[in-house]
This record gives C-alpha cells, sequence and structure tokens, in this order.
C-alpha cells in the first residue's frame, strides 16, 4: 500500500529544474510563464527548485554546445533516480537553425538520454505543461 | 500509562497536523497570489515522493544528523503531549536543530555551509527569546512542568501579552518564513539555493521535513498555552497566529542576519523586559 502511494505521489510531485543551454530566452520566458498565476503549475505539485539533488525533472532549452554539454551531464548526474529529461524548443531537440554551427553538438538527446520532446520556436506554456505531464507516464509505471 | 498513550498520541498524530498545516500554508499563499495552488495534501505527496527516491548521500553523518533530527523534533512533540517539562523539552528540540547545522556543515558544499553558518545565527537569536518565555511562563504559573501550567486559572495570554509576541518572532524564525528565512527558504531559487537543506536529498529530505513539520506542531502548542483554559479561544488564538505568519510571510523580504540579530533581540528583549515588569508591578 505503501509503495502504491509513493508511486501516486511521483506522479502527484514533480519537481522541475531548468537549464539553459544556449537559449535565445524565448524557450526560457515560457517555461517561466507557466509558473506565473495565469498557468499556475503548483495546482499540479510542480516546483521549481533550483537545486538538480532536489529536482525530479530536468527542463532543458538551447543548444547544446561543447562548452555547456559537461554541465548539463554534471547537473544530470546529480539528480536523483527517478529522472526525467525534456527538451524543450526546436533548438533543444535538434540544434534548430544552429545546428549547423561549428560549436553546436545538436540537440539535448546527444549528451543525456531525454524522455520527452516538447517541439516549438519557442514553446508554449501549453505544450510544455503537456511534456511534464507526458514525463510523469514514465514515473506512473515505476514501482515504488 | 495514560503518559505513555498521549506520548504515541503526540508522535503519530502531529506529523499529520503539520503536514496539513503546511498544505494549508501554501494553499493560503497561492490565493494570495491570486493563483489556485496546489491541494491541502500536497506536502504528504512531496514527502512520499522524496521517499521513493534513490538515496544519494555524501557521507555518513548526514544520514545520521538527518535521522538525530527527526528523532529530537518526535520526541520533544511526545513529550510536550506527555505534558512534561518545558526546558527538557527545549533542550531536546535544541539538539535536533543543531544536528540539522552539523548535518550540513559535514558536506563541502559553499551553499550548504554558508546555509549551516546562517542556521546557526538563526539558532542564537530565537532560543534566548523561547528560554525566556518559559522563564515567564515559570514566573507567572510557579512552574515548568506543563500539566502544572495547565492547572492555572485563567490564560497567560492575560498576564503575558508582550511574551506572546516574542513568541511570533520565535515561531516566524522556526517555521522558516520571511523576513527570517535566510539560511533556508521555500523555493530553492535564492542566493543560497536552499541552504542548509541543499546537499540532503531523496528520503533524507523528506525526514527532515517532516522533523520540521514536528517542530510547527510543538512552536503551535507553545502558543497553545497562553490560551489553555478554554478550547475555542485556544483554537481561534492558533489560527489567527498561523495566518499572521502566512501575512507576514507574503508581505515582508527577507532581510540580513545582521537586522535579524538587532532588530530581534531588541524589540524581543525589550519586550520581556517591559512584560516582566510589569508582571511584578502590576
Amino acid at each position: 500500500m505503501f509503495k502504491k502511494f509513493i508511486s501516486k505521489s511521483r506522479a502527484k510531485s514533480p519537481w522541475i529544474m531548468h537549464f539553459d543551454g544556449g537559449s535565445c530566452n524565448g524557450c526560457d520566458i515560457e517555461v517561466l510563464a507557466c509558473l506565473t498565476p495565469l498557468y499556475d503549475v503548483e495546482r499540479f505539485g510542480i516546483v521549481n527548485v533550483g537545486n538538480p539533488k532536489h529536482a525530479d525533472v530536468l527542463l532543458v532549452t538551447g543548444t547544446i554546445n561543447h562548452r555547456n554539454a559537461k554541465v548539463l551531464r554534471n547537473i544530470y548526474d546529480q539528480m536523483p533516480d527517478p529522472k526525467g529529461v525534456i527538451a524543450i524548443g526546436a533548438c533543444g531537440l535538434s540544434g534548430g537553425i544552429f545546428r549547423e554551427c561549428y560549436n553546436v553538438l545538436g540537440g539535448v538527446d546527444k549528451v543525456i538520454p531525454v524522455d520527452v520532446y516538447v517541439p516549438g520556436c519557442p514553446a508554449k506554456p501549453e505544450a510544455i505543461i503537456d511534456g511534464v505531464v507526458a514525463a510523469l507516464g514514465k514515473f506512473e509505471g515505476l514501482k515504488g | 500509562m495514560k503518559t505513555l498513550i498521549l506520548i504515541i498520541l503526540g508522535i503519530v498524530v502531529a506529523p499529520f497536523l503539520g503536514g496539513l498545516i503546511a498544505g494549508l500554508d501554501r494553499k493560503i499563499t497561492a490565493r494570495f497570489q491570486s493563483r489556485f495552488g496546489p491541494p491541502i495534501v500536497q506536502p504528504f505527496f512531496d514527502v512520499a515522493k522524496l521517499f521513493g527516491k534513490v538515496k544519494v548521500v555524501n557521507n555518513f553523518w548526514q544520514v545520521f544528523c538527518a535521522w538525530i533530527y527527526v528523532i529530537a523534533a518526535a520526541l520533544s512533540v511526545g513529550l510536550f503531549f506527555a505534558q512534561s517539562d518545558l526546558l527538557l523539552i527545549f533542550f531536546v528540540q535544541a539538539i535536533g536543530a543543531v544536528f540539522l547545522v552539523m548535518g550540513a556543515l559535514s558536506t563541502p558544499s559553499p551553499y550548504s555551509q554558508v546555509g549551516a553558518q546562517r542556521e546557526l545565527i538563526q539558532i542564537l537569536t530565537y532560543e534566548p527569546l523561547i528560554i525566556l518565555v518559559f522563564v515567564s511562563i515559570y514566573l507567572v504559573t510557579g512552574s515548568f512542568r506543563i500539566d502544572e501550567i495547565l492547572q492555572y486559572s485563567q490564560p497567560l495570554m492575560h498576564k503575558l501579552p508582550l511574551m506572546f509576541i516574542v513568541l511570533g518572532y520565535a515561531l516566524t524564525i522556526k517555521l522558516r518564513k520571511s523576513p527570517f528565512d535566510f539560511s533556508t527558504s521555500h523555493h530553492a531559487h535564492q542566493e543560497l539555493v536552499k541552504g542548509v537543506l541543499t546537499e540532503f536529498s531523496g528520503p533524507y529530505l523528506g525526514l527532515i521535513e517532516i522533523a520540521h513539520w514536528y517542530e510547527t506542531i510543538l512552536i503551535l502548542g507553545i502558543c497553545a498555552l497562553f490560551w489553555h483554559t478554554s478550547f475555542i479561544g485556544m483554537v481561534i488564538l492558533l489560527v489567527t497566529t498561523y495566518l499572521a505568519e502566512i501575512l507576514i510571510d507574503n508581505t515582508m523580504a527577507r532581510m540580513t542576519w545582521r537586522w535579524m540579530l538587532g532588530y530581534v533581540w531588541s524589540i524581543g528583549l525589550a519586550m520581556s523586559f517591559v512584560n516582566l515588569i510589569w508582571l511584578y508591578a502590576g
């Protein structure tokens, strides 16, 4: 019974952490818009934490390049399991219009495993919330 | 036998009450910000989720300190429900608070270190005030024992109104509310990330959260002593106090530790002395 409650709680309380790769700030503003009273993701128990050790879901915006790949990897490794990764925006998915640049590796999945891809340039807040909900599907399948 | 039942009741019921109060707190805060807010049982989901996470531990001390913190908090609430000695409760509670700081100090993380130093200053700020509150309760009732305090014929509030405000300062610091939340904050977004709690994760963060609920109940219980004569009076007093805490939390910005120490000690000590002089002159 306790294990069932834990696995239910995972879906009820995803704490997100936001990592900005080389974003133009468009997707970042949309991520922050989710936290405003208009969308108010806290009603789903989503809290934006700034500490990878407390986070369950990592939101990554922007391109991943040779510089920030190490940082992203480090943050991902500090998050305790079970964890999910969501790539947001065209740049997070594939590198977007910057994919041919000499310094850009490409999408987030070149460095860490990604669970959900949220397209858009920038991605809409509704789409980001939808992406977090889709990532929760991964948690629900886990046994406590 | 009755004492034992009361202790068990206190240890089992207190975290549930504390969690519900934390949930109500978040809901009311959300309404203040014209949001809908999470469900009232949200803190229980959070803690259950934390217990389901993988244990990531820096060193053994962290685990030990998290456990001592929760045990000390539970013990102090148990002693309170058993109507034991206020001074004993105070010392047990202080041990828990110090072990939280030691757990944070045991890791080399700068956020954790600075948070621990700030938490120490917070402890330094509120502990003398709590002691003064207990001493003034003793001066009125002639006893530190809660069962004897409860025998007192009129509410302590009539004799110690200023001491209640002083206890309110301690409550605000203990609940980690603005403007005194500078060792840790509700969301890990400040210059300190999450202060003392930065390096605690997973089940150990859950333990600390439960200990925090215990401490909320303990301090609210001490507040309740100020109107022990009628149950309704006690409930009204606690609800008003906690609503005032939430209001202060939402309207105040965080201050520096110098401001906190100077302000809380000067105002707190001044109010204590005025109240004690008034107690003797009146």
